[in-house]
């Protein structure tokens, strides 16, 4: 459905405005939170914020960062209420190198593309699963910048904050997701010759 | 010329375009220079793809189901 092709002077329904964008807001809560029926939690819930709030929505010709704002505004005050997930990565480990590890330890022998087959190993489930091992607020950065191209400054209007912040948990969140990569290939036994622990 | 590790640390800025000119020219000094930062940087470039492509997340059938008339309820109040 064609949100422009309405008449100019025509306010588009709320359901006009929103169905096409129904599975981006899913994809994108999935990254967020993981797990299915949280995210489309995630995805009712700003549902009703944005239901709330259209009549007043000045610039509807850009619906879709509309509705990404409400959606990291609903999916923060969820985590605020949240204690820290067990297996987070830890923050001080910045030393780390996904790309050294994997020369040094060598975990798949017999690869003469080890770095690009290492990644390999990440189908769509793994690859959000190791998101879910970042803090949430460096997650949320990675995933607007490296998933949907959002430009540091576009992500600080969307969450708030200033691009100096966007760009230290970009930081971090980078280094924390090649230290969950890692992890997690080596305890879902991804790397041959583990078994999961 | 700069080290490996702080070649290393710029390395995602650089590929975002966040770095400033001088920085730029020091970085790419060095990997002018350096094998292993080349590898470091055909590496992120990899990780960076491979966030992209997962964008598309499938929406079950009888999720999008749900959500179409969750949308549906909230137009009716």
């Amino acid at each position: 459905m064609d949100v422009h092709a309405a008449a100019p002077e025509a306010a588009p329904s709320f359901a006009m405005l929103v169905e096409p964008h129904l599975d981006y807001l899913y994809a994108f809560a999935r990254k967020l939170c993981g797990e299915r029926m949280a995210a489309e939690d995630l995805v009712q819930d700003t549902l009703v914020r944005a239901f709330r709030a259209h009549e007043s929505l000045r610039n509807r010709e850009r619906p879709r960062y509309w509705l990404t704002k409400i959606l990291l505004s609903a999916s923060a005050d969820r985590w605020r209420k949240e204690a820290p997930h067990e297996h987070d990565v830890p923050l001080e480990d910045e030393r780390f190198s996904l790309f050294d590890t994997l020369v040094e330890e060598d975990p798949l022998p017999y690869s003469d593309r080890l770095h690009l087959d290492f990644l390999d190993l990440f189908d769509d489930d793994n690859l959000n699963a190791s998101l879910q091992r970042i803090h949430a607020a460096h997650r949320t950065a990675l995933v607007l910048a490296y998933v949907y191209g959002y430009k540091a400054r576009e992500i600080a209007e969307l969450t708030g904050t200033t691009t100096g912040t966007v760009l230290a948990r970009l930081h971090r969140g980078r280094k924390q997701l090649e230290k969950a990569l890692w992890e997690y290939a080596k305890q879902r036994g991804l790397l041959k010759g583990e078994t999961r622990t | 010329m700069i080290a490996c590790r702080d070649a290393v640390e710029r390395l995602w800025s650089y590929l975002d375009r966040n770095i400033d000119q001088a920085q730029e020219l020091e970085l790419e000094q060095h990997l002018g220079l350096c094998r292993h930062c080349c590898g470091e940087l055909e590496f992120a470039k990899q990780v960076r793809n491979k966030l992209s492509e997962s964008a598309e997340m499938p929406l079950a059938p009888t999720a999008r189901e749900r959500l179409h008339k969750f949308v549906e309820r909230l137009g009716e109040r």
